[in-house]
């Protein structure tokens, strides 16, 4: 049995929303124990005043007393895990105020969350693990090399991607659409596999990560199955050859994203969702489609558009492509109207997640929608920065799940 | 004998001098309690589970945060079950505390709304204020008497 990783809880609401016994589920299926810190009265006037953020409900100000009694050392815990009312704006600001501050502050590691009543244990998993992940393996994700011959899979919503590694060099790549989690699990493991002209007994560790991490590192015995926050983190600054020093890792991907504002390798805030499918990987698929061309020729067509030519609101990923088809029919270009989604996808990402994490350059692109020419230009377009995308950009949770799992190879 | 809602509601300073003057305090105490003796039912601390919100709509719209409408879900049947209250306003936290300020603007609000007996009162700063503070209070809650 290993010590539960404690993290402290800074919230306003939740057990109001009747969410309370999720987060805590989310906490305990990590083993992890969800805990407030202790303050007393005084503690809360005095460090209420001194933060300085003059709000009015008494929740949020206990949690701003928390946070500074976590920062200054006065309650310990391994991680932090901040949640309030979605739509709420006092406690939006609070949220926002409260990650930067123990992010700038102090090495835990923090992710905030805004709640509604529909909020489940299920939602919240994928967090929970990052944040234990973080406080659990911070010797293993500092790991910078690749050793021995390793496999990497990452089991996603859209595809499945495999990387064979040998001595800190990729040697072998899978990829397909997933449909069937472990046939097509099998399948890119054997391209790769046969790629890299190795064969699968010979594999010295293997890792996995994505939605499918469980059912597949079950089934294949996999030495690490680690979520895809902490591993893409590892495989983009491994990829963009930017290991130490700060960074942010974007991946657009099929059914959610991520934003990542990355220490040395390691995730310090993220955000991962999207409010809907409008945001995804999935509408520039949808786009492609409705333009008769292929997802790999959207991006260059794209660049030579005008995004501003067409007006897109794709929150929602049907008035999305009604706007789309209105746009054709209305005689707009093919290449602007692809420019138009792209900008569409990056600016949503843009508002809704990048507002969440503090951005700190070089900012890396990974996963497929990386490929995208025109969305990682309206993504550079929007933060006023060159976008890095570095090869394999695609195969980034496979590259880090390579990477991670040769840790365990001495282990062996 | 009179049913006072009082703000802050979690108050048990507030809900013991109602109960010594014979009324029936409506109080945060009340409902939780409820919540929590609900057999059946598992979701720690406050036994109030994702159809609270729900129950809540009929206060506050869907656009509004789940947890003014959870709150509200235990607030608003005891404002439209109370015949007075009493309202404090800027009350210390060890006086009493409830944690989300927008719920807090919309349980006065609905309280006045009622056009039932209201007293109001800032909560005092010192000792002599604090004993126009209970005279207050006391007075209110023997009129009510002598009214019912």
């Amino acid at each position: 049995m290993t010590t539960p990783v404690r993290i402290a809880q800074l919230s306003c609401g939740p057990e109001y929303s009747g969410v309370q016994k999720e987060i805590d589920e989310a906490a305990k299926a990590v083993d992890a124990e969800i805990f407030y810190p202790d303050i007393s009265l005084a503690d809360i006037k005095r460090d209420f005043n001194a933060f300085g953020l003059d709000v009015r409900s008494p929740d949020l100000k206990l949690a701003i007393a928390r946070a500074k009694a976590l920062v200054e050392g006065r309650v310990e815990a391994d991680a932090v895990f901040i949640a309030t009312c979605f739509r709420c704006a006092e406690a939006a600001i609070v949220r926002n105020e409260l990650r930067r501050y123990i992010h700038e502050n102090s090495k835990l590691p923090v992710v905030s969350y805004s709640f509604t009543e529909r909020t489940t244990a299920g939602t919240l998993l994928t967090r929970m693990e990052a944040l234990t992940t973080i406080a659990r393996r911070r010797a293993l994700l500092a790991r910078e090399t690749q050793v021995g011959l390793t496999l990497g899979l990452d089991s996603g919503s859209s595809t499945t991607k495999a990387v064979v590694m040998r001595d800190n060099k990729i040697i072998g790549t899978g990829w397909l659409p997933t449909t069937d989690v472990l046939e097509s699990a099998n399948a890119v493991i054997q391209l790769a596999l046969d790629m890299a002209g190795v064969k699968r007994e010979e594999l010295q560790a293997v890792g996995t990560t994505g939605y499918g991490r469980f059912l597949v590192g079950e089934k294949i015995k996999a030495d690490l199955i680690q979520e895809e926050l902490t591993v893409n983190s590892k495989g983009a600054v491994f990829l963009a050859d930017c290991q130490h020093g700060p960074s942010t890792v974007i991946d657009i991907g099929g059914m959610d994203n991520k934003a990542i504002s990355v220490q040395d390798g390691i995730p310090g805030t993220f955000t991962m969702g999207g409010i809907c499918a409008g945001a995804s990987g999935r509408f520039l698929e949808m786009t492609a489609k409705r333009l008769g061309v292929d997802i790999t020729e959207l991006g260059p067509l794209a660049l030579r558009g005008m995004s501003a030519q067409v007006a897109m609101n794709s929150y929602c990923i049907v008035f999305g492509t009604q706007s789309l088809v209105n746009a054709l029919a209305a005689g707009s270009s093919k290449e602007d109207v692809a420019a138009a989604a792209c900008h569409s996808v990056a600016e949503q990402v843009f508002e809704q997640q990048l507002q969440e994490v503090d951005i700190r350059e070089p900012v890396i692109m990974v996963g497929g929608t990386s490929l995208i020419k025109g969305l990682v230009f309206a993504m550079g377009e929007l933060l006023q920065t060159e976008i890095v995308v570095p090869p394999y950009s695609q195969y980034i949770g496979a590259v880090g799940s390579a990477l991670l799992s040769s840790g365990f190879i001495m282990e062996k | 004998m009179a049913k006072v809602f009082i703000y802050p509601a979690t108050s048990l300073i507030l809900s013991d001098l109602v109960a010594r003057f014979g009324h029936t305090p409506l109080s945060a105490a009340q409902s939780i309690r409820e919540h929590i003796q609900t057999a059946g039912l598992e979701s720690p601390p406050l036994q109030i589970s994702p159809e609270d919100p729900k129950k809540g709509l009929k206060y506050a719209a869907v656009e509004v945060p789940s947890g003014v409408r959870g709150r509200m879900s235990l607030y608003g049947p005891m404002i439209e079950d109370a015949d007075a209250g009493i309202i404090i306003h800027d009350a210390d936290f060890a006086f009493g505390c409830m944690g989300c300020a927008r719920t807090n603007e919309l349980i006065i609000f609905l309280v006045k709304k009622r056009n039932i007996p209201v007293l109001e009162l800032n909560y005092p700063k010192n000792d002599e204020e604090g004993a126009e503070f209970v005279a207050a209070i006391r007075d209110f809650l023997v009129g009510l008497g002598r009214e019912k």
